[in-house]
């Protein structure tokens, strides 16, 4: 009796371990971003995406991620900001209304972290980024949670005389949270 | 001959620095708010906000130095409602110099833009972001700051009317300068 209920657990644990997430939970998922402007931390936001993710918590190194960005659906803060990064400066959205993040390999980098690498095209520029982050299964849903920062002249996002970075940073730190089913 | 102050040093100090800063921080904030979006307005904003949260800390000590320093009492002969209106012009100013600064923090946290004072100190959020909320105490900024611009302009009028036309001594107890030059 006991061995049955010792296989039944096992059989159980590893069909847990087996699952593959794929199903990215759009509405609680969000792409958050912090820049800095006069040394003043800004949060944003990209209302609109979609992610194609497959990924297995018991082998993330098999794991896949292409991910496509609404940039018209940013919140930078206020009306006035949110006007102004769509314009030719910054990410000249009627040109380039996408950004794209196509992943290419994942390892783990220990202590339950892991690192994407993949290609990020933004306003028709492709950099190769990595961008670590962390898994955690809770009642059939996988959060991953994961932090990079990007540099934005790379890009040209925001060009002229707001290429001034003692304005607005360079650096912008882009957190992901994504939920998956 | 001489003088004995009605004021002391400090507070003769306070007065003329607060005053200093609020006639730069008040144009400096008109102008802002009519730019569009640009680097250059970002930095006014930080600048103006740098600028009254320092004029902020000056009227914290001012109101202390105030309360342990006692000016003395006004020896000008006038109406009384004219004595009257001018300690209410006097509390007046010191509230809204309170609650202009106040109310610009507040805001800026209602917006969702921490204040950072000279870029190197976080001030904490009081209000979580919220753009109603924040749109009001905009509002209320530019109420209070109307406010005070009329309520300088009758000060003023006031302190140079004694001096020029009364010929008192009103003025000098903030300009001692002024007293000594005319006594010689
Ligand atoms: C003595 C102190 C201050 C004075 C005299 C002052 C004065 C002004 C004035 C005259 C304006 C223009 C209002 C308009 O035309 O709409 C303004 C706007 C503004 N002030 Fe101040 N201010 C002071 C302190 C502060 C502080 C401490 C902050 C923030 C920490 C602040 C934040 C702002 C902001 C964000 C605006 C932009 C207007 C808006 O978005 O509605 N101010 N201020």
């Amino acid at each position: 009796m006991n061995k049955f209920i010792a296989a039944i657990l096992l059989l159980l644990s590893f069909g847990a371990a087996a699952a593959e997430y794929s199903k990215v939970q759009a509405d609680s998922s969000t792409i958050t971003f912090v820049s800095k402007q006069m040394s003043v931390p800004v949060e944003g936001a990209f209302k609109k995406f979609t992610a194609q993710v497959r990924i297995n918590p018991a082998k993330p190194e098999a794991g896949v991620a292409h991910m496509v960005i609404d940039l018209a659906s940013i919140d930078a803060g206020s009306m006035e900001a949110n006007d102004e990064v769509k314009g030719k400066s910054w990410f000249n959205v009627a040109e380039f209304p996408r950004a794209e993040f196509v992943s290419s390999a994942v390892k783990a980098l220990g202590a339950g972290k892991y690192e994407a690498a993949g290609k990020m095209t933004i306003k028709g520029k492709t950099m190769e980024v990595r961008a670590p982050f962390t898994l955690k299964e809770d009642k059939g849903v996988l959060a991953i949670d994961g932090a990079f920062v990007l540099k934005r002249l790379d890009f040209g996002i925001g060009s002229g005389l707001w290429s001034d970075t003692s304005v607005v940073a360079d650096e912008v730190q882009i957190k992901f949270h994504l939920l998956l089913k | 001959m001489k003088q004995v102050l009605a004021y002391t040093r400090t507070a003769i100090a306070l007065h003329w620095l607060i005053a200093l800063l609020v006639f730069v921080t008040f144009p400096v904030g008109v102008i802002m708010s009519d730019m569009a979006l640009s680097p250059d307005k970002l930095k006014l904003l930080s600048y103006h906000k740098w600028l009254g949260v320092t004029v902020f800390i000056l009227l914290v000590v001012r109101l202390v130095w105030r309360v342990a320093h006692r000016p003395a009492p006004l020896d000008v002969a006038m109406p009384h409602w004219q004595m009257l209106a001018a300690k209410a012009v006097h509390v007046l100013l010191y509230v809204l110099l309170f609650a202009i600064p106040l109310s610009g923090w507040l805001m800026s946290s209602a917006k969702g833009f921490q204040t950072v004072y000279l870029g190197v100190l976080p001030l904490p959020d009081l209000l979580a972001r919220d753009k109603v909320l924040g749109d009001a105490l905009s509002a209320l900024h530019q109420v209070l700051n109307i406010t005070m611009l009329l309520l300088v302009i009758a000060h003023i009028a006031a302190a140079l009317k004694h001096h020029f036309v009364d010929r008192d001594g009103t003025l000098v107890r903030m300009l001692p300068f002024l007293g000594r030059r005319t006594s010689k």
